[in-house]
Order: C-alpha cells, then sequence, then structure tokens
C-alpha cells in the first residue's frame, strides 16, 4: 500500500496544478495517472487562456461574460472566482517560464474570442495547452513532487454509510499498466480528481482516447451527484474526417466561415449579426448544422473556414499549428485554400457536482478541471476559459485537501434541504445497474465503513477480484464493440439537435450496452500492458457517463445554452434556473435539482436574452 | 518486470538517413513469421470493397509463451481514405486481435505517445498517412529501447535524460504575481525558442541517434534540445545560463553530437535539433567552457 497526504487522480492541467498547489501547502502529495503527464489531453488545448490584464479589462467584466455565455446557468460565486483569479494565475505561469505570444514591448498578447466583450484570451500560439502542460510538468519535477505515470485508478475506497454526505474518502485504487499489479493508494487528507472530459462518449469529438470520464463514473458511483451532465459543448470547428480540433483562434482572428454557395452565412441567414463567426460556440455549432440540414453545406457534410485572406506573416505567427492540423489530418493546405469543418463534441460543462473549494459531498473528495462542475460554464463554456478554470480551481482543491484554510464556499453540495425532486419524467427502460451479481455490474460499489487502512485492503481485494473474473472469462463481448455502439448511439441522438424520441432511443441503447457489459471479458491474457483490461474498464466508466447525459438531457425540457430541444424551442426561466443532479443511489440514478446562484459579490446576475 | 531488448542487434535497426529509403524492405526480415494473424473473413470483406491494406506488426510478450519470440504479425486493414498508421493498428487491434498493444491518445500529433518505427523510419503514428507508405507497413517498436509488450518501449531512460538538464524555468526575482506585472520577452527571444517549446517528448529522436545508441549516458537531442529552450529565453539569467552549459558541456552532452541530423530528420515537429546542438556547443565555446 501506497500512502500520502495528497493523492491526485490526473496528470493534465488540472492535476499538475493541484499537485502544486498542495505541494506549496506543505503536504506530501503523489499524482496517480494513466498516462505521462505531458501526454495528457491538456496538451491539445489550442486558443487560450481568458484572464483580464489590461487596462480597460476587469475581473467584473470577465464574469459578466461569463455568465451570459453560460445562458444563466452559472453559479455567481464560482464565476466571480475564474474571474477573480485567472489574472494572477495567468501571470503565475508566465514567471514560470510559459511561452506566451507576446507583444512589441514584451508584455503577453491577448485576443478576441467568442462572447468576450474585451479581447482578454492570452494565448502560446496555437497550442497554448501544449505550453501549459508542459510548464506545468516542470514545476512538479523542480519540486519533486512523486508521479506514477501509467498506474490506473479503477476505483475510489470510499464509506459506505446510506447517506453519500456522511461518507469519506480514504484513498485509491489503482494497477500499474505496465506490470499489472493492484494496489492502495491511501490519502491520509484527500482525493483529487482531476481525470479530464468524457469526450469519447460520442463517436465524433476533439478529445483524446483517454478522455474516458473515469473520475466522472468513479465519484458517481462512490455517491457523488454529477451536475448539468446534459450540457455537452459542440466545437464549431473540428475536422470532419478526425474530429481534429481547429482553434476558436481562427475566428478570433478574423477567419470566416462559408457554405457552399459561398455565403458568410453566419450574417447573411441572420445567425449571429453583430458577433457574427464570433458568436458564442453552441450558437455557431446549430448555425453550420442547419446550414448542411438545409442543403448548403458542402458535400452535405461541413462548411469552410477560411483565413487566407489573414496572410501568412499573420498566419505564421499566430496559426502556425493550424496549418499543420490541416494539412496533416486534411490534406487541406490553410493558405490556399479553405478549411473543411463541422461540429464535434468538445467539451463538457457539467462534472462531479463539487463548491468553489473543489470539494465534493463526500469528505476528502474533490475535483477540479473539466470532470467537474463548479459550476463556471453553466449552458454553455466560452472559449478560453477552460484553461483558467484547471489552474484557478486546480490551485484551489489543492490547497484546501492540503489543510490550508481558504474560506468557506458559498454553493452547496449533495442531497440536501435546497434541493428539489425529479418527479415528472417517465424513462423508457430503467437505468441503472443491470444483472444479479451486483458486485460484477456496471455500476455498484460503495465500501465499507472502517478504518481507513482496512477499508483501502478491502478496496483493493475487490478489484483484484474484478480483474481476475474478467481475464478468466474466455468468451463474451469485447470492450470494443460496446463501446462503439454507445459512441454512435449519443452522437445519433444526443448530439447538437436533440428530440425527444431520440434521447429516449439513446437510453435504451444505453441500456442494452449495461447489459452487453455483463458478458464482457478481456481476451488478453497478459498482465503486462493490458490495453484491453484498461479499455473493458474504461468502457464502463463511459457507459455510467453517458446514461447521465442522456438523463440530463430527457428531463431538462427547455432551450438553454448547448442543449437544443426540438420540442422545447425556448428557454424556460421560471423553471430551469437549476442545475439537474444525477445521483446514484441503491444501484439506480435518481435525479434531483438545486436552484442557480445569480448572486454575485456586489450584483446580482439578471437573465437576459443572449444575443450575439 | 523484466524487459528485453529483441533481436537483431540495435546497429540494424537504424533510421535510413536518405528519405528515398521509405518503404524500403528494412534490413530485419529473418525475423519476420509469415502466416501470423491473418483474418480471413475480414480480408474477403474487404476485398469486396476492392482494398486492404497489408501491415505487418511487431509482437512481443514476455508473458505469454506464443509471444516471448518476437515475431511479425500480419494484418489486413480495410482502408480508407485518410487513414493513419495509427487507424490501422487501432482498427487490427479492435477487430482482430485486442491484446495488440501501443500507446496512443490524443491522435493529433500532441501526445507524442504513439512514435513507431513504421518501415524503417521513426514516426508518430498518428501523423502518417497510410497511402504515404509502401506495403506492407511494416510497424515496429521505436530501435534503442527496450521492448515492454508489442509497440509499447519502456521510456524511463528518456524521461531520465530529459529531468537530468535541469527542464524547468530558472529564475532569481520575478515579479509579484499579484502585481500581475510580468517578465517581458521580446517578440524576438520567443520566436527564437519557439520551435524549441515545441518538443513533445516522443522520443523519436532518441531512437534515431546513433551516438545516443552507443552511449547510454549522452543527453541525446530532446533532452539538449529542453536545455536550449531555457539556456536561450532571455527570461532566465546569465549566471543560470552558464550553470545550464555547465550541464551541456559534460562528457556525455553536447560535445557527443556527430551532427549525423538524424533527429532533425524524424522529428515530428520539425524541432531542428541539430542546429539547437550546434549552437549550444558555439556557446560553450564563447564561455570558455571545457571541450570534451
Amino acid at each position: 500500500m501506497y500512502e500520502h497526504d495528497v493523492i491526485v487522480v490526473g496528470a493534465g492541467g488540472a492535476g499538475l496544478r493541484a499537485a502544486i498547489a498542495a505541494h506549496e501547502a506543505g503536504a506530501d502529495v503523489a499524482i496517480v495517472s494513466k498516462l505521462h503527464p505531458v501526454r495528457s489531453h491538456t496538451g491539445a488545448a489550442e486558443g487560450g487562456i481568458n484572464a483580464a490584464l489590461q487596462e480597460g479589462d476587469d475581473w467584473e467584466l470577465h464574469a459578466y461574460d461569463t455568465m451570459k455565455g453560460s445562458d444563466y446557468l452559472g453559479d455567481a460565486p464560482a464565476v466571480e472566482t475564474l474571474a477573480q483569479d485567472a489574472p494572477e494565475e495567468t501571470i503565475t505561469l508566465e514567471h514560470w517560464g510559459m511561452p506566451f505570444s507576446r507583444e512589441d514591448d514584451g508584455r503577453v498578447s491577448q485576443r478576441p474570442f467568442g462572447g468576450l466583450s474585451y479581447p482578454r484570451t492570452t494565448y502560446a500560439g496555437a497550442e497554448t495547452g501544449h505550453h501549459l502542460l508542459h510548464v506545468m510538468y516542470e514545476q512538479v519535477v523542480k519540486r519533486g513532487i512523486q508521479v506514477y505515470d501509467e498506474w490506473y485508478v479503477m476505483n475510489l475506497a470510499t464509506t459506505d454509510e446510506s447517506d453519500p454526505n456522511d461518507r469519506e474518502c480514504h484513498g485509491v485504487v489503482a494497477y500499474d499498466v505496465q506490470s499489472g499489479q493492484v494496489e492502495g493508494f491511501k490519502a491520509n487528507q484527500g482525493v483529487v480528481l482531476a481525470t479530464g472530459g468524457p469526450g469519447q462518449a460520442f463517436d465524433h469529438t476533439t478529445n483524446a482516447v483517454s478522455c474516458t470520464g473515469d473520475g466522472h463514473a468513479m465519484a458517481y458511483r462512490a455517491g457523488v451527484p454529477l451536475e448539468d451532465m446534459e450540457f455537452i459543448q459542440f466545437h464549431p470547428t473540428s475536422l470532419p474526417s478526425t474530429g481534429v480540433l481547429i482553434s476558436e483562434g481562427v475566428r478570433g482572428e478574423g477567419g470566416i466561415l462559408y457554405n457552399a454557395k459561398g455565403e458568410r452565412f453566419m450574417f447573411e441567414h441572420g445567425y449571429a449579426n453583430n458577433s457574427g463567426e464570433l458568436a458564442s460556440r453552441d450558437v455557431v455549432a446549430r448555425a453550420e448544422l442547419t446550414e448542411v440540414n438545409e442543403g448548403r453545406g458542402v458535400d452535405d457534410e461541413y462548411v469552410h473556414l477560411d483565413m487566407r485572406h489573414l496572410g501568412e506573416e499573420r498566419i505564421m505567427d499566430r496559426l502556425e499549428n493550424i496549418l499543420h492540423l490541416a494539412e496533416d489530418f486534411e490534406g487541406v493546405d490553410g493558405l490556399v485554400e479553405p478549411m473543411p469543418v463541422k461540429p464535434g463534441q468538445h467539451y463538457a460543462m457539467g462534472g462531479i457536482e463539487v463548491d468553489e473549494n473543489g470539494q465534493s459531498c463526500i469528505d476528502g473528495l474533490y475535483a477540479a478541471g473539466e470532470c467537474a462542475c463548479v459550476s463556471v460554464h453553466g449552458g454553455n463554456r466560452l472559449g478560453g476559459n477552460a484553461l483558467p478554470e484547471l489552474i484557478v480551481f486546480g490551485k484551489r482543491a489543492g490547497r484546501h485537501a492540503a489543510g490550508e484554510d481558504i474560506g468557506t464556499a458559498e454553493i452547496k453540495t449533495g442531497y440536501g434541504d435546497d434541493v428539489e425532486d425529479e418527479t415528472e419524467t417517465e424513462f423508457p427502460v430503467t437505468p441503472g445497474a443491470a444483472g444479479i451479481d451486483t458486485d460484477d455490474g456496471v455500476a455498484a460499489d460503495g465500501g465499507v465503513t472502517a478504518d481507513a487502512e482496512g477499508l483501502l485492503d478491502r478496496a483493493v481485494e475487490r478489484e483484484r477480484a474484478r480483474v481476475d473474473r474478467l481475464m478468466d472469462k474466455d468468451t463474451g463481448v469485447q470492450h470494443a464493440e460496446i463501446r462503439q455502439k454507445l459512441q454512435n448511439a449519443m452522437t445519433d441522438y444526443v448530439n447538437v439537435f436533440r428530440t425527444e424520441d431520440g434521447i429516449r432511443k439513446a437510453l435504451k441503447i444505453i441500456r442494452e450496452c449495461r447489459e452487453e457489459y455483463q458478458d464482457v471479458y478481456v481476451d488478453d491474457p497478459s498482465r503486462t500492458f493490458n490495453t484491453d483490461l484498461q479499455m473493458t474498464y474504461e468502457t464502463r466508466n463511459l457507459i455510467d457517463v453517458a446514461e447521465t447525459i442522456a438523463i440530463g438531457a430527457l428531463v431538462r425540457n427547455e432551450f438553454r445554452g448547448a442543449h437544443w430541444r426540438q420540442e422545447y424551442q425556448e428557454r424556460r426561466d421560471d423553471e430551469w434556473l437549476k442545475h439537474t443532479l444525477v445521483s446514484w443511489t441503491d444501484g439506480e440514478p435518481s435525479v434531483f435539482y438545486r436552484p442557480v446562484i445569480l448572486e454575485g459579490q456586489e450584483k446580482t446576475y439578471e437573465p437576459k436574452e443572449r444575443s450575439y | 518486470m523484466s524487459t528485453q531488448q529483441p533481436e537483431p542487434e540495435p546497429e540494424t535497426q537504424e533510421a535510413p538517413a536518405d528519405p528515398e529509403m521509405k518503404g524500403a524492405e528494412s534490413p530485419v526480415d529473418e525475423r519476420e513469421k509469415e502466416g501470423g494473424m491473418v483474418d480471413q473473413t475480414a480480408v474477403d470483406d474487404a476485398e469486396l470493397e476492392g482494398e486492404t491494406v497489408h501491415i505487418k506488426v511487431f509482437r512481443y510478450d514476455p508473458e505469454v509463451e506464443a509471444k516471448q519470440e518476437p515475431r511479425f504479425d500480419d494484418f489486413h486493414v480495410p482502408f480508407e481514405k485518410g487513414m493513419t498508421v495509427l487507424d490501422a493498428v487501432i482498427y487490427a487491434r479492435d477487430e482482430y486481435d485486442s491484446s495488440l498493444t501501443f500507446r496512443h491518445s490524443c491522435r493529433q500529433a500532441v501526445c507524442g505517445s504513439d512514435a513507431f518505427f513504421v518501415n524503417g523510419k521513426q514516426r508518430l503514428g498518428c501523423k502518417t498517412q497510410i497511402s504515404d507508405l509502401e506495403q506492407p507497413v511494416r510497424v515496429e517498436p521505436l530501435p534503442h529501447q527496450e521492448v515492454v509488450k508489442d509497440l509499447v518501449v519502456d521510456m524511463d531512460h528518456f524521461y531520465d535524460q530529459m529531468h537530468a538538464v535541469e527542464p524547468y524555468f530558472q529564475d532569481e526575482d520575478t515579479p509579484d504575481a499579484s502585481d500581475l506585472e510580468e517578465q517581458r520577452q521580446s517578440r524576438e527571444n520567443r520566436e527564437k525558442v519557439k520551435m524549441s517549446t515545441r518538443c513533445i517528448w516522443c522520443a523519436a529522436c532518441m531512437s534515431s541517434c546513433n551516438i545516443a545508441a552507443g552511449d547510454n549516458e549522452y543527453l541525446g537531442p530532446a533532452a539538449i534540445n529542453k536545455a536550449y529552450r531555457f539556456a536561450m529565453d532571455e527570461r532566465e539569467s546569465e549566471a543560470i545560463k552558464e550553470h545550464r552549459l555547465r550541464i551541456l558541456e559534460q562528457e556525455h552532452g553536447v560535445w557527443r553530437c556527430q551532427t549525423q541530423f538524424s533527429c532533425t530528420e524524424v522529428c515530428p515537429k520539425d524541432i531542428p535539433l541539430t542546429e539547437h546542438i550546434q549552437e549550444l556547443k558555439r556557446e560553450a565555446v564563447k564561455k570558455n567552457l571545457k571541450f570534451w
């Protein structure tokens, strides 16, 4: 058994920042990650970091833009914390040597991004995430923080009191991918989940193959609600063949979207008469698909993004990486022809319910980064707001987990007096655990109330037994088949445009995936670097996460942010200024709601029509 | 855990310096085992569509008896326009043999985990179009690194070398972050270090380097480039630059480089590694440092 004060699961931007902060607060920290830190998906972020750095801009404007962008589903304490802390955190990165793009006077450059009232996106070419990830890893190396890389975290070690709010997390169970050895990691002070997004629940995604919602699913099965999971961001500019991301920076620098008829449709068809290509991402994604659906798409599939007019010099200075991506993955030279783009799954606004200190309803369990929902992004994340979220809330979670007093949170978590139960929606199938042997099911865990070490031992035994069962079984279904079926269902039915019928179909298919998963087996007999085993675990997590996305999409019968419903073409503020929470209770999901906090420090954010 | 370097000897696995040799038969044919894992059904299905791509994938697993002796398996994968080497091995794994093991994640050339030896050259699987290669496409683990299993190599030595150059920004007096006072860096200086900051730690360069193959202590092109990234950054002080140069001019540092350009040749991010190493040699001379 390994033992540390704070265990950080995941080594992308949020995980590394949490580890650095916990270390600075004096804790003995370890990072446990299924990838080596520099392989993390934060490295693929392109656009930049929003931070009110310049005169003429201030955090309040940043907070306002973020609330508006969220379609008034962000919680003001979280949004204001983000806007207030982002400048110092961005400058800290600069002090750590981050190679930001520069102005003539040597100061960091900022550029416009969608939905921003001021050009406040700080960037390093079109590869900001790569630099952020590497700079942060460098600081982890500098501090000698212990990293267990290529260790896959399989489950949490959490006590099993009937009310999740009474539970405690004492560590995690992980296996060494290289050797297959399953071990316990005891966390004396806290576990921080920083496992990234669940994009692999969809077939066409900008997310890495490793983005399988592991943290989401582990926290969910341990009793932490997943919040606002229906809000999935579809990025307007991903390459059609692969899903590879073309940064919003292209539009920020002046890139133009055209349909097959050569019309600048954002203006000519009235989708965003003021902001055009720089409207919020949900608006642009819907506009593109509408063009395609109405027969004005190129090859009936995509639209064109043109940056030729920006000139080679500017493109090379600020968007060089985009040229490489378009060339390598689509065979298109962005200097001489427009690039094909279409919406792709990009970001989960929802996630593990935590407060602005990163704390969940389970004592000792934290989450930060894309796997968490603080909630900052509400119904729609603004471009350039993911990276500040990583550093701001990664740091806060790390400090709090290390025992530092950073003030009492205003956001509430877990099931309590302030929530409202879902009573109306009938589900087409019974979601939740499948099969008789729940211990072998896709979602049935919890630990025992015991001393921490006994709890860890028990959790380790459980996972060792699960591995043995999966590996001893000789025939059955393979994870790849189930995963593909799940991804197709989500892309077909829980995509940019959603209908009630479609979501119901998706829930039925997810149910089938759960049942098929009862018969899953691992064909590779080796304990050495068994990716078959790892992907089988990941697929189980994807099923749980996909189900919460579809449940959220079904119950929220309104149109808000990225969540478009055919039957409901209006935002319904009277009923829906509230968060959707899906909680795992006795082997099945239960749904409840918590009101959005619109009261900020100085002002209350009044919902207005979101026009661009 | 036990790992082993499969036959043949490393010298025969070097990257051809001449790009025209891409796709040529590499001199490792003798270890090929014919009659591997061809999935006949899949071949038939795909042949109906007319096109399959033939890949020969290196297999080794210390734990599985049939794979303890390294071999090649043949897969015939239905070809689709735009298919990369990574797509092909993913298809082979998901459809034919789930034990086929390799690292991959972002599939867009930023995570650096899927560097393979493809038709005799170090390349990122995700960035290499099948249509650019001669068939059969031979996919092997990076040479000069211990093979853990199939295409997975042990990266520990590479990481150790990266860490050996103190790969983090060092400064004596940065302004106070809470005052939002940043360090200034000129556009020119950012431009100077820009290419060096693009390294994704894929280890292709290290694998292609003859010197690194013969001298395990040689820092290698990636680590020296990492040092360059900081040494040339005007935000670090002269004293720290000198400290960095002292690390680099040690016996197994920059002077070992014999400018064969193989690292520069294979770098998937087009970093001029050899040039950076030469520049650091010149800097070391200017500072009157030791010349090994």
